[in-house]
């Protein structure tokens, strides 16, 4: 096998032990879909061409709240802004390939490819291009496929789950399951309190606006926070 | 009232397309340059903002019972949450959210 090879089937393995997270979160995402109104191919066209589970539940809360549609389009946007950064990390290992390989890598692009690959870029810098390429795509490869899949099981098992059983609440729990983890430092923390208290005050404005002026207020608050403890350790 | 079709397939369609851009951006298009630090440092707080704002309402008020606050609901999202926190797993949270749920809706029932 050629250290190429190789290396591509590192990162397959590096990657997959977050199938473990994407499996019930697709299969959660396919049914919430469901429960919002979304058939199997709304449902399965949203999971391949957005690839970004967060975003994708957002748009369903927000479209399940009746969310006027470039709001519900702009949130979710924001949501999926942290792949900028992503983007500008990979610039320094991935910018060289070509114009057609980059595309590719835009579109795996997501959380556990990026977290999986700059760990393994920052361990070996040294590597030439066609590895890293090699080891970003065998990432891609690993998770990619469990994605669609799960979710494609999550629509079709929701259509034979009755009403009864409250999954309208899968949403919010994996929201906050997923929120839950990042609350152990100061800044997120007090992120998370000002948009809940500004969330329910304001829910009185029309079009949902109320969300857009909380989650800004809140961003700033953590930012500022973030500045405070720097300027006090200093 | 479910969304009608086409607006379903206006956000798949401009989602889909936005978020490729933003994912294309640096990578594709801008190259190496930084990103300013006070963005950088407005980006970190994105989804310990949006996602609280988004889900306190659908908490206190969801839409399943009219608006009105479920006892059961609540202590799921609750569960969740410390859960969340304490054990740093987000299947660890969601179970648990979602045992607390249902069990109390068996126990009420």
């Amino acid at each position: 096998m050629s250290d190429t090879h190789r290396i591509f089937w590192k990162g397959f393995f590096d990657c997959s032990p977050f199938i473990l997270v994407i499996a019930p979160f697709g299969l959660l995402f396919g049914v919430a879909a469901g429960e919002t109104g979304l058939d199997l191919v709304e449902t399965m066209s949203m999971t391949v061409l957005v690839i970004a589970g967060v975003a994708q539940f957002t748009a369903l809360a927000l479209l399940e709240d009746q969310a006027p549609t470039f709001l519900v389009i702009l949130i979710s946007l924001v949501v999926n802004l942290r792949m900028a950064m992503y983007s500008a990390a990979l610039v320094p290992h991935l910018g060289k390939a070509s114009l057609k390989t980059r595309m590719l890598a835009a579109y795996c692009m997501v959380d556990q490819t990026f977290a999986v690959a700059i760990k393994q870029y920052e361990h070996a810098p040294q590597w030439p291009l066609k590895q890293k390429v090699a080891f970003y795509f065998g990432a891609a490869v690993s998770i990619i496929p469990f994605w669609y899949g799960f979710s494609l099981l999550g629509a079709l098992v929701g259509q034979a789950i009755p009403e009864s059983y409250a999954l309208d609440f899968a949403i919010p729990i994996c929201f906050i399951s997923l929120v839950a983890p990042m609350l152990r430092s100061l800044p997120h923390l007090v992120a998370a309190l000002v948009a809940v208290t500004l969330a329910l005050l304001l829910a009185w404005m029309p079009y949902n606006l109320w969300l857009l002026v909380a989650a800004g207020a809140a961003m700033m608050a953590g930012a500022r926070t973030e500045l405070w403890l720097q300027e006090r350790q200093a | 009232m479910n969304p009608d079709s086409g607006t379903i397939w206006t956000v798949i369609v401009g989602l889909g397309i936005g978020t490729y851009l933003i994912r294309f951006s640096f990578l594709g298009l801008i190259g190496g340059r930084e990103l300013p630090e006070w963005l950088l440092r407005h980006l970190r707080y994105v989804a310990v903002s949006v996602i609280p704002a988004l889900i306190a309402p659908l908490v206190l008020w969801p839409a399943a019972t009219g608006g009105e606050t479920d006892p059961s609901r609540l202590l799921a999202a609750l569960i969740a949450l410390l859960v969340g926190i304490w054990s740093n797993s987000v299947i660890g949270a969601i179970a648990a959210g979602m045992v607390t749920l249902y069990g109390v809706q068996y126990l009420v029932a």
